[in-house]
């Protein structure tokens, strides 16, 4: 069931992580195992409450592991990661409002040691790729939420990561920004040829995106199933969705979801025990 | 959001709730050790701050002392009362020049030019006026702490709900039904506020003038203390004063959580 | 319409002031009180009272001594902490012992200071300076505690270094906190001014005043009291404007909340 590549860019270990210790420890997940292709898009979709925040702050570094490991580019991650970039939900919260949408994107680059010349490149490139050429000079808190989400993408990818790590980066914006952002999504991938690590709950979202999709149990989470999206590549908002595939992949990933649900009510488990086997 | 059942329990339970309060007690604890072992050790000349248990054995005698405690009576009727004027004037004067446009505009200019002017500025007119009595200082603390009031009330007044008041008159509510329905609940946490940093004000300027001008006091007697070189009577008497200080501030601060615990949680469910 | 617009505000602005005035100058014109000069025979004495000479002997040392000891506030305040603030063991322990200093009434300091450094500047500049460190530091303390997590998470997450988290988020985030310290000290400090002069001093606004008050030179004592109204708008002007300019995208943020 797992998927293996030849040369994964990311491969995430039997990671375990368990909150507190004793009688009080609450395991947030179980055990992941899965690795990610170089320029691959891979969506990760779980019901709510399935540690998928838990299990981001491992992957970004940011929290340390119970059991397990993070491998990024054959390195195990012990801290943030240079070679990765993500884009959070709370675009509001994670641009800085002192400083300008030009500011922002540049300030990452400040800390990896770039000379101004090639930081104003990048930085104009990584705001015109997103369609925000015109509004360098403003505050984040001046724009639209959509748009400062475009902010946060722009400073993502202006980072050159080897790898984007997108959290629920749409669960706050209207359906119509949405749907633009989502193939914006696309096209900086197509362009870009950067991996991409999509987290959401929707899962219309993880069909159309994704070229795999990695369904979550609830926690302790481990992953129910892997789907391979056989859409084609170009994707178009109105035609893709229509296609009987699209509606068929739908359907399975939402059987999944639901049998995830079920799965935990099911299982009483001792607390800190063993990790249970994850097959389906 | 999508953990949050998980990371709400994430906190362990009691020991992190008694971690702050022993590690303040440790902070305090050590400030007083430092307090009792300069001095002692001749660090700091004794002459200049005696050491911890000095002062507190000149506490003990101020305490036996009837004087002290008309000095302390003094200093927290004239506080009590100044803060007490100021506040209703402060509320009136706020409710009116707030809830009437022009004379808002048109006082807005003379507030802004006279709240800032230091209020110790009128200590020659409060000396010349009332000598030596309690009125002169009394003058002070008003004068402070009455800005701290009216600006906190002007800002409730703005805040008040128009849709709220547009109701109040289309069921011709009449004025003391809206003020006393509509007006007044709305204004009264910033009351609360302005109340509570006028406190801290009032304070300062009663000690002020028990310093200064010589009004019956604890601060008198720190005068007195220091020009008679008493030294460990006049740290006791500053250490009076700082309690004073922290059971102001820490009593203000537990009114208006009692009285507003339904602020915030209102606030947050409207927004 | 523009100056018609001008002309209205100015007549709104002003016109009670003059009202106060003109009021003020014929009360004390017809009752001749000793004790309430009128306006003009203030403005009458000003110039000499404090033009000539005591601006520069009397005025400007007040003013360095109260700019000295707040910027050493500021600098110990915010410094200490921004130190403080991101260490939560530390914090606990010592914000018991700022919140017990900053409820001293600060003018208490005034005899202690005396006693341990004499009547010199020193002893007013660190009058003023220990007056005005307690609500920077406990505004600052506070402002590095309420620095959101996602903030800190996006800056460790691209890898920033200390000197750039500090310079670029630390203290940007909590600076809004820190003004508001800032702006209680600044009233502080200004009270301390004026009362480490009027108890202990040969020179200085404060002393002045009071000296005035002596003499029984009571329109030159209301030019004084009139002069230390205007410094301190002027302080309070000038906070503004650096708390504008400094804080332009906060300001901006809350008027769109608005």
């Amino acid at each position: 069931m797992q998927h293996v590549e030849k040369h994964p860019i990311l491969s995430v270990e039997s990671l375990r992580k368990v909150y507190g210790a004793g009688a009080g420890a609450v395991e947030a997940i179980g055990n992941l195992d899965f690795t990610v292709a170089r320029n691959e898009l891979i969506c990760i979709v779980g019901p709510s409450g399935a540690g998928k925040t838990t299990f981001l702050r491992c992957l970004s570094g940011l929290l340390a592991p119970t059991s397990g490991q993070v491998v990024l580019e054959g390195k195990k991650v012990e801290g943030p990661p240079e070679g990765m970039a993500v884009v959070l939900q709370e675009y509001s919260r994670s641009l800085y409002p002192w400083m300008t949408v030009y500011d922002n994107v540049e300030l990452p680059l400040k800390a990896k040691g770039l000379p101004a010349g090639e930081r104003r490149t990048a930085v104009t490139e990584a705001l015109g790729a997103v369609g925000l050429s015109s509004s360098t000079k403003a505050y984040p808190w001046q724009l639209s939420g959509g748009m400062q989400q475009r902010v946060a993408i722009a400073r993502a990818i202006a980072y050159r990561p080897k790898i984007l790590v997108m959290d629920e980066p749409f669960a706050a914006v209207d359906a119509q920004t949405r749907a633009e952002l989502e193939d914006l999504v696309r096209d900086l991938w197509q362009r870009l040829g950067v991996t991409v690590l999509f987290v959401t709950h929707d899962i219309d979202e993880s069909v159309y995106l994704g070229q795999r999709v990695l369904v979550l149990s609830s926690a302790p989470t481990f992953i129910m199933e892997e789907v391979r999206i056989g859409l084609p590549d170009e994707r178009d908002q109105l035609s893709t969705r229509a296609l009987p595939e699209f509606a068929r992949l739908r359907t399975q990933v939402y059987e999944l979801i639901q049998q995830a649900k079920l799965v935990t009510y099911r299982t009483e488990r001792p607390v800190a025990g063993e990790a249970v086997s994850h097959s389906v | 959001m999508t953990t949050a059942p998980v990371q709400a329990r994430k906190q362990p339970g009691k020991g992190s709730r008694r971690e702050p309060l022993l590690w303040g007690m440790l902070g305090i604890g050590t400030l007083l050790a430092l307090f009792e072992i300069i001095p002692r050790f001749g660090l700091i000349n004794s002459r200049y701050v005696p050491p911890l248990s000095d002062v507190l054995a000149a506490l003990g005698g101020q305490l036996t002392d009837a004087g002290f405690w008309t000095a302390l009576g003094s200093t927290i009727l004239g506080w009590l009362l100044g803060l007490a004027i100021a506040s209703v004037l402060g509320v009136v004067g706020g409710v009116v020049v707030a809830s009437i446009p022009l004379v808002n505009r048109m006082l807005s200019s003379t507030i802004e030019f006279l709240r800032p002017i230091p209020s110790v500025a009128l200590v020659p007119i409060a000396a010349l006026l009332f000598g030596t009595t309690m009125q002169a200082t009394l003058l002070l603390v008003v004068f402070a702490s009455f800005w701290q009031v009216l600006v906190q009330v002007m800002y409730g007044v703005r805040d008040i709900d128009r849709v709220a008041l547009d109701t109040a008159r289309t069921y011709r509510l009449g004025t003391f039904w809206t003020v006393r329905r509509v007006v007044w609940p709305s204004i009264m946490p910033y009351v609360v506020i302005g109340i509570r940093l006028a406190a801290a004000v009032a304070l300062i300027l009663e000690i002020t003038g028990e310093l200064v001008i010589g009004s019956p006091g604890i601060g008198k007697l720190i005068v007195i203390a220091q020009s008679s070189v008493a030294t460990s009577t006049m740290y006791a008497l500053v250490l009076v004063a700082a309690l004073l200080g922290v059971l102001v501030n820490v009593g203000t601060r537990h009114i208006e959580h009692r009285v507003l615990f339904w602020h915030a949680s209102v606030r947050s469910e409207g927004a | 319409m523009k100056t018609g617009k001008l002309s209205a505000w100015l007549f709104v602005t002003l016109a009670v002031p003059a009202v106060i005035l003109a009021l003020w100058t014929l009360l004390a014109e017809l009752t001749e009180s000793l004790y309430w000069p009128s306006p003009l025979a203030i403005a009458r004495v000003f110039p000499k009272a404090w033009l000539d000479g005591r601006m520069t002997e009397d005025v400007l040392p007040s003013l360095v001594r109260l700019a000295l000891g707040y910027l050493c506030a500021l600098a110990i305040g915010i410094a200490v902490g921004l130190v403080v603030g991101s260490v939560r063991r530390l914090r606990l322990a010592v914000e018991p012992v700022f919140e017990f200093f900053r409820a001293i009434p600060p003018p208490v300091l005034v005899p202690i200071m005396m006693l341990i450094a004499g009547i010199g500047d020193g002893m007013k500049i660190s009058v003023i300076a220990f007056g005005c460190v307690w609500p920077i530091l406990i505004n600052t303390v506070e402002g590095v505690r309420g620095i959101d997590g996602v903030q800190i998470d996006t800056a460790r997450s691209y890898s920033l270094r200390r000197r750039q988290r500090l310079l670029n988020v630390t203290i940007p985030s909590a600076a809004p906190k820190i003004f508001v310290g800032a702006r209680q000290s600044l009233a502080i400090g200004l009270i301390m001014m004026v009362i480490s002069e009027m108890f202990a001093a040969s020179n200085g606004l404060g002393y002045n005043i009071v000296q005035f008050q002596r003499l029984f030179q009571l329109k030159e004592m209301w030019s004084g009291i009139i002069l230390l109204g205007i410094i301190g708008v002027a302080a309070n002007a000038i906070f503004k404007l650096v708390e504008k300019r400094c804080l332009r995208w906060y300001l901006g943020m809350q008027s769109q909340e608005r």
